[in-house]
């Protein structure tokens, strides 16, 4: 069951005239034959030269009638086409913007009449956007068929508003009471009747005007928003997960770990030397720091602690002091917002790692700029190429994660190299 | 030796007090936090205090004439920069807080500041040298092995002992190394470690 929303659909429910419908019929329809009044008056300005060329023409009409000279008629007929063109060229460029103009505040004005909203869509420009030849159509709609249907309320109200007059004037020129009583029972039932074919006419004007002018929300583009807004708050509850499993890694089992191979140390100065124990403890000292530094890196790579404080500049500069690579730095100062930063980061890390175990490079140069709302950061190794993102997941990752934050990652890595990887982030701040 | 141990992790705390007992060093304050640390400090009067970087004592602190070991959980060379050139001639150290993996070369360390040494986590001198290029590529290996030495803290006889050279010959590859860099030649440990370090970060 629809519920009524719009004039014409709630003139067909009975109890029209028990709701405010009648009301807002009327007021709708009042605005109406004002707007047209209006639309003719800024019309007849652009109108006033084609008008002038069709009086001109008739006039020569009417001279050719009574045969003028040949030379006076050319004078007319050229006068008339300048006028013309003038007329036109006057339309072409007011008609449109002006359509434009009127399109807004009839939307405006449809709230009387219709509850849903109206929205306007453009596209292109003016002249080729179709929502502009849509509403150079309601204007001929409101500009011509509107007044013929306010003509014939106009008479109805007429006759309804002269009744009491009527029947005043029909008493006290004593015509018999019968025809004065029969014209009060048509004044009363005539004023249903035009309640009703106000809101009639108007609905039918306001369904013509939502369907010209208004636009459904494009289903898909809504869908797309969604998607797009709902990937972003995946990639941040990503971000938000790997911050807190670094911050436990961090907090609880680097401590113990590192208390740990203390003690395995300090074991092992107690412990006679070239003895089996002391073999043992030594060897599991040893496993003990490697997992430390493990551990380490592990959490680096999750989330890094210099990142977070420092910054993209300084944690680049650590990536490239513990590559295996020369790594030449050229980021720009400054903080970006920490899902850029994020991903920026991880592309980094990523591309320096891959250039060690894939390309056997040597050499590696990161760089990063901001310029207007980008950061690109780009990476370049002179390894011997041959990337392919389809084997293995570490660039598709991030070219997800960089689809989510808003940007895109591109890749060239020629077989022989040299490979470079290129990121661009949007960063509003 | 009288140590205040000041670390926010209670296990890391425990362990330091063992280790520092074990290596003949006394610890007489073991606190979790600055305030703790500034009250310990100023009752105990120690030789040394070992400390994490986050809750450093007051550097500008008259009072204050123990030798400081800041120990770090990863390197920030902001930071050892501005340690070490705030020293005000107090024996300073930074080191990374899985140099105590090493039980025996970080007791070693913690003596060295103790005795008035400077002392860099070798860590942080590595990854000072291998950002940029020039003039260290200038450099022979050996002289690369000197100046990382040099950055650290050692004196030319604990170089020459670990180098396995003599004495004489350290200070001349230190020589040829500082003139390269076109830094002051200097044999006080505290100064020039300040100046190569000065020198390493600077660069490019």
């Amino acid at each position: 069951m629809t519920s009524t929303t719009t004039l014409l659909r709630a003139v067909m429910r009975p109890g029209f005239l028990l709701s405010t419908w009648p009301w807002r019929g009327i007021a709708y329809t009042l605005t109406t034959a004002v707007a047209s009044g209006l639309l003719w008056l800024v019309l007849s300005v652009p109108l006033a030269p084609l008008a002038l060329a069709i009086g001109v023409l008739r006039t020569e009409g009417a001279r050719a009638v009574e045969a003028a000279p040949h030379w006076w008629a050319g004078t007319y007929v050229s006068v008339a086409v300048v006028l013309s063109l003038v007329g036109v060229g006057l339309l072409a460029l007011t008609v449109p913007r002006l359509a434009t103009a009127v399109a807004g505040i009839e939307r405006w004005r449809l709230r009387l009449a219709d509850d849903a909203p109206a929205v306007a869509r453009r596209s292109g420009n003016l002249y080729t956007d179709p929502a502009t030849w849509r509403s150079v159509a309601y204007l001929l709609l409101l500009g011509i068929v509107a007044p013929v249907w306010l003509g014939v309320l106009g008479l109805a109200g007429l006759l309804v508003v002269s009744t009491p007059i009527a029947v005043h004037y029909r008493l006290v020129t004593m015509e018999s009471t019968g025809s004065a009583v029969s014209r009060a029972v048509l004044g009363l039932v005539l004023i249903p009747a035009v309640l009703y074919l106000t809101s009639a006419f108007g609905g039918g004007h306001a369904a013509l005007a939502r369907l010209l002018l208004c636009c459904e929300p494009d289903p898909a583009a809504a869908e797309l928003v969604e998607v797009t807004r709902s990937r972003a708050r995946l990639a941040d509850a990503f971000d938000a997960e790997r911050h807190r499993i670094e911050r436990d890694l961090h907090d609880v089992a680097q401590q113990r770990l590192v208390s740990l191979t203390m003690q395995l140390g300090l074991a092992r100065l107690d412990l006679p030397s070239g003895s089996p124990a002391a073999v043992a403890v030594a060897s599991a000292h040893d496993h003990a720091k490697t997992l430390m530094a493990e551990l380490r890196d592990l959490i680096r790579g999750i989330s890094p602690q210099t990142l977070r404080e420092l910054g993209l500049r300084a944690a680049i500069e650590e990536l490239a002091a513990g590559s295996p690579l020369r790594v030449h730095v050229d980021v720009d100062p400054g903080r970006f917002p920490p899902a850029v930063e994020t991903v920026a980061y991880a592309a980094v890390s990523e591309a320096l790692a891959n250039a060690v175990k894939h390309a056997a490079a040597t050499e590696a140069t990161v760089a990063a700029r901001r310029s207007g709302v980008m950061l690109t950061v780009q990476v370049r190794d002179d390894g011997h190429g041959g990337a392919d993102p389809s084997r293995g997941s570490g660039i598709t990752g991030l070219a997800d994660r960089a689809a989510a934050a808003g940007g895109r990652l591109r890749i060239s890595s020629p077989p022989g190299g040299p490979t470079t990887l290129r990121v661009e982030l949007p960063c509003a701040s | 030796m009288r140590v205040v141990i000041a670390e926010d992790s209670v296990l890391l705390r425990e362990g330091l007090v063992g280790l520092l007992s074990r290596f003949g060093f006394d610890v007489v304050a073991a606190v979790g936090d600055a305030a703790a640390l500034v009250t310990a400090v100023e009752q105990t009067a120690p030789d040394l205090v070992v400390t994490d970087v986050r809750m450093p004592p007051g550097f500008t602190d008259e009072g204050l004439r123990a030798a400081v070991v800041a120990l770090s959980q990863y390197v920030q060379h902001s930071y050892a920069g501005e340690l070490l050139g705030s020293g005000q001639g107090r024996a300073i150290g930074y080191l990374l807080k899985d140099r105590v993996a090493d039980v025996a070369e970080f007791a070693d360390m913690l003596r060295r500041v103790a005795e008035g040494g400077t002392v860099v986590d070798p860590e942080v001198v590595r990854q000072l040298m291998l950002r940029g290029r020039d003039p260290i590529e200038h450099l022979s290996p050996r002289e690369r092995e000197v100046l990382a030495l040099v950055a650290e803290g050692h004196s030319n006889a604990a170089i020459a002992r670990m180098l396995t050279l003599t004495e004489a010959g350290v200070g001349k590859h230190i020589g040829n190394v500082l003139a390269k860099l076109r830094l002051p030649v200097s044999d006080d440990t505290n100064r020039r470690v300040l100046a190569v370090l000065t020198y390493l970060r600077g660069r490019p």
